[in-house]
């Protein structure tokens, strides 16, 4: 079985336990957060187990790379400890089964765009920035197969990731890519962070999906017209895992003219979208959530946004509508990057 | 030529008339597993004088009629099984008239349901109806006609609660018409005028509907699905009953269904939410899922799924396609809402003894007065293997219903010869009476509700 | 041919007769799929079309005039494709042509349809009209024969032989000439683009007529072609790259919204009209095209431009379509679709019903008279409106 690789020395020796004290949900000074994180690593109960609102912002906040939510995610299942209810662990962890037959293997030898478990939104991979690149798969029945399950780290179910990861790892190997554009940035934490934290070999080379958007826009840099709009970006708790590509954002909405606005609640310091703490167990957490998404949507309106910027499905299923109550339009990265090279939309409504 | 194709087609005209044997293929299938047997006439009215004239063509030539609306019933019910002239009545589809005041609706047998939900939300927002599960094709009055639900069931009961009025031709010929328009006011209430309730329920085996007053609902401007999820199916019972004691929501359905997996062997609500502003929102939020149903979520054996802004419009359709093959056919019941956990674990044994994923759906009527639950068996239609075995899953499915203390709902011939076995003697002699009464020769949908 | 040979045989059975498609999007009427609308009984229905073909593939009932009339009846308009909820919608209208096709290789057809695909065979066009009188529409004029131009411009049979649809196809000339686009035609040269040709199930006819077009396209050199019509654009986008024919297709409107775009139209003319646009079948459903005709259409000064309930994706078909516009399996009824359509449009408020498709032209023409409405609604071409709208001579009316 694959193990997580966290060293509790690096707690030791930790000077400002920002896993803990930067938390967004809890407020804990950097005693306890010593305390509470060896707790942890040890293997017993920690509030923080309760309290967790699995964000995975902490995952950035470590500046050693010693991986507290995953550890939080493996210790909430080992103890127990789940933040969601049973029935809903059992949902999410029965989506994921694929129940449509095996998949279609072709080799291809090439470049490869992976939309994982979001075969209903390949309208936002049309155009030209996705020329060159081969979709590894739209077919819905067999969506699950290329789905990265790091979703589970939400529900305390990190031994579904742990079972059913490698097996999609092959999956997607058999298809022989020269590399993989994750389009979803859990994808791309999945191979890149996830594996790399429990020794899961990734025979192949994942891509962010906004470094190979960058990438071609600078190629098609003739072809973008500014865009000239106000941005506010959702970054999504996936985007946590993999930080180093967070500065791509700011660099494509440079490079098509968009003017991200001036926020509160920014880079390190976003607000998750709250559609995985609304169906947690603790008290008050379908009100939290709805709070939490106003606070937030009220930052993006005080700051002048007109637009909200989506990477992950799920964030623009959770905010989208309240994005767009709200007077801002809500919009998926790619599409706004279609936008810049003169290409309609499709799901610009 | 022949002379009964003659008169109807000097009674429509010669395009709305067919004795070819296209259209007597067509119309000799159900949508379900019913065996086909074919019409000799297939003809479409458009008026009620043209259905009395019809009518009374039977009636002199001794020919079965058998009335059909959007033909959604899927339990077999407008089959000509004693062959016959096939009504299809959809092209009477006039909405007459909408009293936005008084919230009803006089629309002629053949208005869809997709086309009242159309022009209530362009012509008078303010108002809806209680929509049923079925296709969007589905006529008001077939509904109507079979006690059909709609997604105000919860506060408002059976769609056929909700009848203000009728326009009735009788197996004679003869055209009543029932509640305040008998006396020539408006069409605005079916009582309090003498019980003659004939007609609902019968599947066109009395007469034929030609027009319908039906109430019409208040339509807040935010309409919404909010979901919960359980796992342990006896939860259902009491978590119904302490939702409809909120009074705070639109419709409330339960169910589970071996596909997709994730609704697999869990217990999914869907609780309709309406509201005029966010506050009223919010309010029956709190009130349904912090309030009532926290207590769920707290102990860890129910979940919050979240809420989705704008109706859903029913796409049961894609049951028929579980298994490729175009079919599928479900049996309903009227049932006390506490049989639930039983309907849905002997449902699942059914399911799996003929093979076929179960589905299963409960929906509460009134304030859980009783819940409308239905098993639901795909087939595919070009193999008659999963045809019959749909069928013996129907057949024991109404078993079942009786067994556990329940009503068949619409129940196709099968069911309704178990009905009958158990009816009350005095009431069955009643119902023969009434039928010999009304029509005489036995001429409306031979072969449904005979009583020997 | 049996069931089990058939292209669509392990899924033409999975139709539930649900009915969603006879339904446009706002649900306003169950009249949106042409034959049903006409005739309001479910053997015409998209469905019952679909169970029968199966029935008669399968046995169940022979072939007869009717069955095929039932069959041909469908305008391939795709609006049950756009309706169904199933997976297997985007075979629908596929399993409808391919159940033509076996009636094509069973030699039963009805008459209309054997002599539509006969004329085609013998002179290029369904009219029966000799092929020496192709180009005529063009004598007179300063149109040039095709010679290493920019564009072909692909004129299609209805173009070239009908009379109403030829003010189209000269009005469109004339704005091309003026708008200094390099363009040539075929004239007598030119061949039927076998669109419908292929809708009515005769692929071997529809092979034959793209391999002539192609061979004689590359051997002029054709890189680009404007068409007249959204059917010929349609062979050729969607099915010509099959057989080698890689061109540039544009549709008409195509270019005049880019000439609009680019300052080389400028529209003049104030019209003061209200102008309701209907979608072809073939420029929106099959290649979803619904802005650049509505572009154009409000560039024009005075244009007050409408939409009818039913519009974009929803929007009832002519009737026209699938060889209909000449077998006219759809007429001759207050119900046939042009006529319900030439109804919306005036219930919409328009006074000119804009049209791209030279088919859509003269089915609505004939529907405003059979309706009695020729004071009430004109019908015109996107072409006609932008010529006058230029300030040109030789626009219709």
């Amino acid at each position: 079985m694959y193990e997580l690789k966290f060293d509790p020395e690096l707690c030791l020796h930790c000077t400002t336990q920002a896993c803990l004290t930067r938390c967004q949900y809890m407020e804990i000074d950097g005693e306890t957060a010593q305390k509470e994180i060896l707790k942890i690593a040890r293997g017993e109960d920690s509030f923080v187990l309760h309290e967790c609102a699995t964000c995975y912002a902490c995952e950035e906040y470590c500046t050693f790379g010693n991986h507290p939510y995953y550890l939080i995610a493996e210790k909430q299942e080992l103890l127990g400890l789940s933040p969601v209810p049973r029935p809903l662990i059992q949902r999410a962890v029965n989506l994921g089964i694929p129940f449509r037959g095996q998949p279609e293997i072709k080799e291809i030898n090439g470049p490869v765009l992976n939309i994982a478990a979001f075969s209903e939104l390949t309208y936002l991979i049309q155009g030209k920035l996705f020329d060159g690149v081969t979709p590894i798969s739209t077919d819905e029945r067999k969506m699950f197969h290329y789905f990265c399950q790091l979703m589970y780290l939400h529900y305390g179910r990190d031994s579904v990731i742990k079972e059913r990861l490698p097996r999609i790892i092959e999956t997607i190997a058999k298809h022989k890519p020269t590399e993989v554009v994750c389009f979803h940035d859990e994808c791309y934490g999945a191979y890149t962070s996830y594996c790399k934290a429990h020794g899961i070999d990734v025979p192949f080379r994942p891509v962010h999906f906004y470094e190979y958007l960058y990438n071609r826009l600078v190629e098609l840099k003739e072809m973008i017209r500014p865009v000239n709009l106000k941005v506010a970006y959702q970054r999504p708790c996936s985007s946590r895992l993999s930080p180093d590509k967070h500065l791509f954002v700011g660099r494509i909405f440079d490079l098509i003219g968009a003017e991200s606005v001036k926020r509160e609640f920014v880079d390190e310091n976003a607000l998750c979208c709250a559609g995985a703490i609304e169906g947690q167990k603790r008290e008050g957490s379908r009100k939290g959530a709805a709070m939490q998404q106003q606070k937030n949507v009220e930052d993006m309106k005080r700051a002048g946004a007109e637009v909200c910027v989506f990477n992950c499905p799920a964030c623009f299923q959770t905010l989208g509508g309240t994005v767009a109550r709200n007077g801002i339009k809500p919009v998926h990265m790619s599409d706004l990057c279609r936008l810049a090279i003169g290409e309609i939309p499709a799901g610009w409504r | 030529m022949d002379s009964i194709y003659q008169s109807l087609a000097a009674i429509v005209d010669a395009e709305h008339v067919s004795d070819r044997p296209e259209e007597l293929y067509i119309y000799s299938f159900d949508l379900g597993t019913a065996e086909p047997h074919r019409p000799d006439y297939v003809v479409s009215p458009e008026t009620t004088v043209q259905v009395q004239e019809i009518v009374r063509l039977a009636n002199r030539e001794n020919i079965p009629v058998v009335p059909l609306g959007g033909g959604m019933s899927l339990a077999g019910l407008a089959v000509p099984l004693r062959g016959g002239i096939l009504l299809d009545l959809k092209r009477m589809d006039r909405i007459i008239e909408v009293n936005e005041k008084a919230r009803y609706a006089v629309l002629e047998c053949g208005v869809s349901q997709g086309q009242l939900t159309s022009y209530l939300e362009r012509h008078h927002p303010h108002l809806t109806h209680s929509e049923p599960g079925a296709p969007p094709a589905a006529t008001i009055v077939g509904n109507v006609v079979i006690h059909g639900q709609g997604d105000l069931a919860h506060p408002y009961g059976f769609n056929s609660d909700m009848v203000n009025g009728l326009e009735v031709v009788l197996p004679t010929g003869e055209v009543c018409s029932f509640g305040s328009c008998a006396v020539g006011a408006s069409w605005f209430t079916n009582h309090p005028m003498p019980d003659v309730g004939l007609f609902l329920g019968w599947c066109g085996t009395t007469g034929i509907i030609t027009k319908l007053s039906i109430r019409l609902l208040p339509a807040k401007r935010i309409r919404g699905i909010g979901r919960f999820v359980v796992d342990d199916e006896g939860l259902v019972p009491e978590i119904f009953y302490k939702l409809t004691h909120t009074q705070m929501a639109e419709d409330i359905i339960a169910f589970s269904s071996a596909i997709p997996p994730f609704a697999s062997k869990l217990q999914h609500f869907t609780v309709n939410i309406a509201a005029d502003s966010e506050k009223e929102l919010e309010l029956k939020q709190e009130i349904i899922w912090d309030d009532t149903l926290g207590e769920y979520i707290k102990r860890g054996d129910g979940a919050y799924l979240g809420f989705t802004r704008s109706l859903e419009r029913p796409q049961i359709s894609k049951t028929s396609d579980y298994k490729k093959g175009g079919g599928f056919e479900y049996v309903g019941s009227i049932m006390p809402i506490e049989k639930y956990p039983e309907c849905y674990r002997r449902g699942r044994e059914i399911s799996e003894r003929h093979d076929i994923p179960y589905t299963v759906t409960g929906r509460c009527i009134g304030a859980a007065h009783s819940m409308m639950f239905a098993w639901t068996y795909a087939f595919n239609r070009a193999d008659p293997k999963t045809i019959e075995g749909a069928r013996n899953a129907l057949h024991e499915t109404d078993r079942l219903v009786l067994e556990l203390g329940g009503v068949i709902w619409k129940p196709g011939t099968f069911g309704q010869k178990l009905v009958l076995e158990r009816l009350d003697p005095n009431t069955r002699d009643l119902m023969k009476k009434i039928k010999g009464l009304l029509d005489p020769k036995g001429i409306m949908n031979p072969g449904n509700w005979e009583i020997p | 041919m049996a069931l089990k040979d058939f292209a669509y045989g392990d899924t033409i059975h999975r139709c539930f007769r649900c009915g969603y498609c006879k339904f446009p999007a706002n649900w306003v009427d169950v009249n949106n799929c042409p034959p049903y609308a006409r005739f309001r009984m479910e053997t015409y229905s998209c469905g019952g079309r679909l169970w029968l073909s199966r029935a008669w593939l399968n046995g169940q009932i022979d072939w007869t005039e009717h069955l095929a009339e039932v069959l041909y009846s469908c305008t391939t308009c795709r609006n049950c494709e756009v309706k169904c909820p199933l997976r297997f919608n985007v075979d629908i209208v596929n399993m409808v042509v391919a159940a033509r096709g076996e009636m094509v290789e069973a030699g039963r057809l009805p008459a209309a349809v054997k002599n539509f695909l006969q004329n085609v065979e013998l002179y290029g066009n369904p009219y029966g009209t000799g092929r020496s009188s192709r180009g005529a529409w063009a004598e007179g004029t300063e149109i040039e024969r095709y010679n290493g131009h920019e564009y072909l411009f692909y004129v299609g049979c209805t173009g070239s032989y009908d009379a109403r649809a030829r003010r189209s196809a000269l009005a469109l000339s004339q704005i091309l000439r003026r708008a200094g686009v390099s363009f040539g035609v075929l004239g007598n040269e030119e061949n039927c683009d076998g669109n419908e040709v292929h809708k009515l199930g005769e692929q071997g006819l529809f092979e034959v007529l793209a391999q002539d077009n192609i061979t004689r396209f590359k051997g002029l050199g054709v890189k680009k072609i404007i068409t007249l019509s959204p059917h010929a654009f349609n062979a050729f986008k969607n099915h010509y790259p099959a057989y080698g024919g890689d061109f540039s297709i544009f549709h008409y409107t195509h270019v005049i919204n880019g000439l609009l775009k680019a300052g080389r139209i400028r529209f003049s003319d104030n019209m003061h009209v209200r102008v309701a646009y209907h979608d072809p079948c073939f420029l929106g459903r099959w290649n979803n095209e619904y802005e650049a005709p509505r572009e154009i259409l409000k560039a024009i000064p005075g244009v007050d431009l409408v939409e009818m309930e039913k519009n974009r994706e929803s929007a009832l078909c002519c009737g026209g379509g699938g060889g209909n516009f000449q077998i006219d399996l759809l007429g001759g009824s207050e119900n046939s679709p042009a006529r319900r359509r030439i109804r919306e449009a005036l219930k919409a408020g328009a006074r000119v019903l804009a049209v791209a498709c030279p088919k859509c032209l003269i089915m609505f023409e004939d529907a405003v008279k059979s309706e009695g409405l020729e004071e009430n609604l004109s019908v015109l071409d996107i072409s006609e409106i932008a010529a006058k709208a230029w300030g040109m001579i030789g626009h219709s009316q």
